[in-house]
């Protein structure tokens, strides 16, 4: 059992969709898990089906849906760094990683999860991975948390291998999907899609279900 | 913020005309265009905050819309337009929505700063 598990994600939706099943499994087991979201999400292009948010509206509405979606999965604590969508990567990587260095300085996690930096797609996941690898590569070695990085462009699998870590969160899957649901700006259309499928395309219905009941993680490997 | 009324996008533009505004512009196919299909490629431009003044405002179109702003110098142009409001804080916004209700295109005019 982790002491404490310290999430580190850009935008709100990224800690559900990527991990929401690995931290309802911590919650329930009684640890402590914060959440250290980088942006609002502000420029995201869902905006709910039929649209209900607007360009101006949608931080408030994201603010609001990632509060749910926290209180679903567990999370108690939850940190909002103040960058903004889009704009990570142009931020001055060593102060971020300063930011959250005393933030790990501060909850001492067993365990970090992030992107996994330069193989998470969007530029805004790959700078925060990048940053908070750089944050726990500050602490000397053996004060270190263990780092878990999600990582899901093309290549993952020729360059990294095969994740080491592999959770599988079918025991919570009805709370994962409540926090997807919680975030119903960005996930009501790929909702209403998914039913779609289901009625016409069962089996590949299934096969989704099968790799949300899947959340994979590569242990980050320091050079020293 | 509901389908675009030609006649009232119209009145709201030249209500700004004249005047030092703030200009938010953008356009996006998502972060994940690339990742979905290796054909394609993420594309994506805004500005927020954009210092402009403009002396004529003009919708045209019959849906989805396209609306040009003549400056002294230069011009603001946006195609795919299908949405608008004028929001509790009297600011134009004007968006482009797909079938699946995804932004794909704004244009917003405010007297004062957008938030950042």
């Amino acid at each position: 059992m982790e002491r404490h598990v310290l999430v580190v994600f850009p935008h709100p939706d990224d800690e559900t969709f990527s991990s929401g099943g690995t931290i309802a499994m911590h919650t329930q087991a009684g640890t402590p898990v914060t959440y250290v979201c980088g942006t609002l999400g502000e420029m995201g292009r869902n905006m709910g089906k039929p649209f209900f948010a607007t360009r101006e509206s949608l931080p408030q509405v994201r603010e609001q849906e990632l509060r749910e979606a926290c209180q679903v999965l567990g999370i108690r604590d939850l940190r909002l760094l103040g960058l903004r969508d889009k704009t990570v990567e142009f931020e001055d990587r060593e102060a971020l990683a300063e930011r959250i260095r005393d933030i790990i300085l501060e909850l001492k996690p067993s365990l970090v999860i992030t992107h996994y930096p330069g193989f998470a797609v969007h530029p805004d996941h790959n700078a925060l991975g990048a940053a908070t690898v750089r944050a726990v590569e500050m602490l000397p070695k053996d004060q270190r948390p263990t780092v878990h990085c999600s990582a899901f462009s093309r290549d993952a699998r020729e360059k990294l291998g095969y994740p080491d870590v592999i959770n599988d969160v079918s025991s919570v899957l009805d709370v994962k999907m409540a926090a997807i649901r919680a975030h119903r700006s960005q996930s009501e259309a790929m909702l209403k899609n998914l039913e779609e499928q289901l009625a016409k395309n069962p089996d590949a219905a299934r096969r989704m279900e099968a790799e949300r009941s899947k959340e994979s993680y590569y242990t980050y490997r320091f050079a020293d | 913020m509901g389908p675009i009324n030609k006649e009232a996008v119209q009145a709201a533009l030249n209500e700004f005309e004249n005047q030092d505004l703030y200009l938010h512009l953008e356009t996006t196919n998502g972060a994940y265009a690339a990742h979905r299909q290796e054909s394609q490629m993420a594309v994506c431009a805004y500005i927020r905050n954009g210092r402009i003044r403009y002396h004529r405002g003009v919708v045209s179109g019959d849906g989805p819309f396209r609306v040009g702003l003549k400056m002294d110098q230069g011009w603001v142009y946006a195609e795919g337009l299908t949405d608008y409001e004028v929001d509790s804080e009297g600011r134009l916004l004007m968006a482009g929505h797909d079938r699946e209700g995804r932004l794909a295109v704004a244009l917003e005019l405010s007297r004062t700063p957008f938030r950042v």
